[in-house]
C-alpha cells in the first residue's frame, strides 16, 4: 500500500474532496432530505450535522471491519441494522444532554437512518475499502453535507430572524431605521429549497465542469 | 369519519412530504425527469405508504411503547418500554415490507411489475416513508384508521408533487436557463416556489 | 470460510441481531436517567412559567422547590386523594379524562349544560386524579392547576395559576403537539398568555369560566381574545378551560 501515511496525499483528499468538488448534496445531490428542515436556525442545523457526521464516520468503519465477514444476500439489511443502530445511540446521546434541540429536531434524527448519503458511502466507499480511508471519506462526506446546512441555516436565520446562534444581530432600532424588516419568509419551508438552489447556482458557476449538459 | 378526512386532505396538502418537510427528495430530483417515470415511481410510493403505516402503527402500539405488552404478557408488563428501538423496527418492517410487495406484485400482476418494477427497491431507503412512520409515531394518531389514513394521503401528496415537478421540467427543457443553473439547481428553485404556492392551503380549517 | 452459505447467513444475523440488540439496550438503560431528568426539568419549568417564574433547565428543581411549598392530588369531588402531584402523567390523566366524557353519558351532559360534577357520581370521573401545586411568591400563595385536551391538529396542554382567592388568574402557560404555526400555535406566544391576567373565574359565587372569545373585542373579566384563524384551537382551549375548571370546583369554592 503506498499510502501508509495516515494523512497522505490520497487521504487528505477523501477527507477534503468531499467539502466542495465532490460535495455529496451539490454534486451527489444525496441526502437532501432529512436535513432542510432543520435549517431555520443555526444550532440544531449544528447539531444535524455533527449527528450525520458521527454517524457516516462509524458506519463507514463498522462496515469497512466487516467488509469481508457480510454474507451478500443480507447486505443491505445489514448496513441497514448498522445504520439504525447507531443513529438510535445518536438519539438517545442527544435526549439526554441537549434535549432542547433534541425536540426542535424531533423526527429528523430518525431520518438519519435513509439519509442517502450514509448508505450510499457505505456501498461506493466503505465496503470496498479498509477503516481507515473509509473513516476518512466518511467525516468528509459528513461535513460536507454539514457545509451546506450551516450555509443555508446561516442565511435563514441572520435574514428571518436577525440572529445568529439565538443572539441579537440585526434587531436594533438603529438598523430599522433603514427601513430593514426581518424577513419571515426565510423561516418558512420553502426558503430552505430556493438558497440551496442559489447555493448549487453559486458553486457551479465557480466549478464550471460541473454543470449539466441540455 | 370526519376525522380521517381531516387526516386524509391535511396531509395531501399542507403537511405535504416533500413541501413542507422535504422528505423524498433525492428520488424526487433523481426521478422527476419525465412524467410518465414519476407517476410509476408515485403510486409505488402510495402503495408501500398505505402498508407500511398502519403496519408500524401496530407495531408501536402493540409491542414498542411504554407498557404496550400488557395485552400479551399481563400487568407486569406495564413497565416495559421499547420505544427506543422504534427506528430499527420500523426500517425493518419497511425493508421486509417492500421486499414482499415486490414478490406479491411480481407473482400476481406482472404488468404492474414491469412498471413498479425498478422503483419498488429504491423505495426501501426513500426518506418519504421512514419519515410517514415517525411522523406517525410523533404525532400520536389514536387509532389505525387514522395511521391508514395518514399513510394514503401523504402517499398521495407525494405524487402530486413528483409529477407537478416532473411536468414543469418537461417544459423547462426548451426555456433558457442560465447554465450553471441547469438541472437540479433550478428544479430546487421551483420546488420551492411550488412550496410556496401550496402554502397557501395553511389558512384552511376543516 | 463460505460467507454464502445458509448456515452461515442465519448465524450472521442471529449474532448480529443480538449485538446490536445487547448495545442499545445497554446505551438506553444508561442514559435513561439523564432523558427523565430532562423531562422533569421541563415541566418544573412550565409549571414555574405559569406562575410568571422564568427558569432554566438547570435551576428549575432549585427554584421548584423553593417556589413550590405544597403539592397534592384532587379527586373531581375536591377530596384529597394523594400527595406526590408532580409525578402524576397529565397526559395520561387528560386521556382518561376525555374517555371518561365519551362513555360516561351523564357526564357528557353535566359538563354541557353545566350543572356542578358534585352533583353526579361517576366511577370513571372519580378515578382521574386532578393535581394541585401551591405556591408561594412574594409571601402570597398561587394555586397552580395543570389542563390538558386536544386542539385543530393534536393534544394542548397547560398550566393555569391562580391568586390565593381561587379566582383571580395570575398566569398561564399554553402549549401544543402540532397546531398550526402562525395561527393555532400562537396559544404559546406571551401575546395570548399574557391576556389571560387578572381575569377571574368566578361571578358572585357562579363558575363563569374564561371565554376564549372572537372577534378581538374581549373586554369582560371573564373574557379573553381568541387567536385569530385558530378557531379550532381556540376552541380546543374553550373546551379545556371550561372541563377542568369544573372538574377543580369544589376544590376552587373552597376558601381557607
Amino acid at each position: 500500500m503506498s499510502d501508509k501515511a495516515l494523512f497522505s496525499a490520497k487521504n487528505l483528499q477523501l477527507l477534503l474532496g468531499p467539502l466542495s468538488k465532490n460535495n455529496p448534496v451539490l454534486v451527489q445531490i444525496l441526502g437532501i432530505c432529512s436535513a432542510l428542515a432543520v435549517t431555520a436556525k443555526l444550532q440544531p442545523a449544528i447539531v444535524m450535522a455533527l449527528s450525520v457526521t458521527a454517524v457516516t464516520a462509524f458506519s463507514n468503519v463498522i462496515l469497512s471491519l466487516l467488509r469481508n465477514t457480510i454474507p451478500n444476500r443480507i447486505r443491505i439489511i445489514v448496513q441497514l441494522v448498522v445504520v439504525a443502530a447507531l443513529v438510535i445511540i445518536v438519539d438517545q446521546v442527544l435526549k439526554a444532554f441537549v434535549y432542547d434541540i433534541s425536540k426542535q429536531l424531533s423526527v429528523f434524527v430518525g431520518l438519519i437512518i435513509t439519509n442517502c448519503i450514509i448508505m450510499g458511502r457505505i456501498e461506493a466507499f466503505a465496503l470496498a475499502n479498509k477503516p481507515w480511508p473509509s473513516l476518512l471519506d466518511g467525516i468528509g462526506n459528513g461535513l460536507g453535507y454539514g457545509l451546506v446546512l450551516v450555509t443555508v441555516a446561516f442565511f435563514r436565520e441572520l435574514l428571518g430572524s436577525g440572529t445568529l446562534f439565538g443572539f441579537n444581530i440585526l434587531n436594533y432600532d438603529c438598523v430599522k431605521a433603514f427601513g430593514y424588516q426581518n424577513n419571515g419568509l426565510m423561516i418558512l419551508a420553502p426558503m430552505a429549497l430556493i438558497l440551496i438552489g442559489l447555493v448549487i447556482w453559486f458553486h457551479r458557476s465557480r466549478n464550471k465542469d460541473l454543470i449539466e449538459g441540455k | 369519519m370526519e376525522n380521517l378526512l381531516n387526516i386524509f386532505v391535511r396531509s395531501i396538502f399542507i403537511d405535504n412530504m416533500i413541501f413542507a418537510y422535504f422528505l423524498g427528495m433525492c428520488s424526487y430530483l433523481a426521478v422527476s425527469k419525465t412524467v410518465k417515470t414519476s407517476f410509476g415511481l408515485g403510486i409505488a410510493v402510495v402503495f408501500v405508504l398505505l402498508i407500511t403505516v398502519p403496519v408500524n402503527y401496530l407495531l408501536d402500539n402493540y409491542v414498542l411503547k411504554a407498557g404496550a405488552l400488557t395485552w400479551l404478557l399481563g400487568e407486569e408488563a406495564a413497565s416495559i418500554d421499547l420505544s427506543f428501538l422504534s427506528f430499527i423496527m420500523f426500517i425493518a418492517v419497511i425493508a421486509a415490507i417492500v421486499q414482499l410487495v415486490e414478490m406479491i406484485v411480481e407473482k400476481f400482476a406482472p404488468a404492474l411489475y414491469n412498471q413498479l418494477g425498478i422503483f419498488l427497491p429504491l423505495i426501501a431507503v426513500n426518506c418519504a416513508i421512514m419519515g410517514a412512520s415517525l411522523f406517525m409515531q410523533e404525532r400520536g394518531y389514536t387509532n389505525v384508521g387514522e395511521a391508514t389514513a395518514f399513510g394514503l394521503g401523504s402517499g398521495i401528496g407525494w405524487m402530486l408533487a413528483i409529477v407537478g415537478i416532473a411536468a414543469i421540467r418537461e417544459k423547462l427543457k426548451y426555456s433558457n436557463i442560465p447554465a450553471p443553473l441547469r438541472g437540479v439547481g433550478i428544479t430546487f428553485i421551483v420546488t420551492g416556489l411550488m412550496a410556496i404556492s401550496f402554502m397557501s392551503f395553511l389558512g384552511i380549517n376543516l | 470460510m463460505n460467507t454464502q452459505g445458509n448456515t452461515y447467513t442465519f448465524i450472521y444475523s442471529i449474532v448480529l441481531v443480538v449485538v446490536v440488540a445487547a448495545i442499545l439496550a445497554f446505551v438506553s438503560l444508561s442514559l435513561k436517567p439523564y432523558q427523565d431528568e430532562n423531562i422533569r426539568n421541563e415541566k418544573r419549568q412550565n409549571i414555574l412559567s405559569s406562575a410568571r417564574i422564568e427558569s432554566t433547565a438547570e435551576n428549575s428543581e432549585k427554584l421548584f422547590n423553593e417556589t413550590i411549598k405544597k403539592q397534592y392530588i384532587l379527586n373531581y369531588k375536591g377530596e384529597v386523594i394523594g400527595e406526590d402531584a408532580f409525578n402524576v402523567d397529565i397526559p395520561t390523566e387528560g386521556k382518561k379524562f376525555q374517555s371518561a366524557v365519551k362513555s360516561d353519558a351523564k357526564l357528557a351532559e353535566a359538563l354541557k349544560t353545566g350543572t356542578p360534577l358534585s352533583t353526579i357520581e361517576s366511577a370513571a370521573l372519580a378515578a382521574i386524579k386532578f393535581p394541585v401545586f401551591e405556591a408561594e411568591i412574594n409571601g402570597e400563595v398561587k394555586y397552580i392547576l395543570p389542563m390538558y385536551g386536544a386542539g385543530l391538529w393534536g393534544p394542548l396542554w397547560g398550566y393555569i395559576s391562580l391568586n390565593a382567592d381561587k379566582n383571580t388568574v395570575y398566569g398561564t402557560l399554553f402549549d401544543h403537539k402540532g397546531e398550526t404555526p402562525g395561527l393555532g400555535a400562537e396559544i404559546t406566544t406571551s401575546k395570548f398568555e399574557n391576556n389571560f391576567r387578572g381575569k377571574t373565574l368566578f361571578e358572585n359565587g357562579k363558575l363563569e369560566s374564561i371565554k376564549v372569545k372572537k372577534g378581538g373585542n374581549a373586554t369582560g373579566m371573564h373574557e379573553v381574545d381568541a387567536i385569530s384563524g385558530g378557531t379550532i384551537t381556540s376552541n380546543g382551549v374553550q373546551t379545556m378551560l371550561d372541563n377542568y375548571f369544573k372538574c377543580y370546583e369544589q376544590f376552587l369554592k373552597q376558601q381557607q
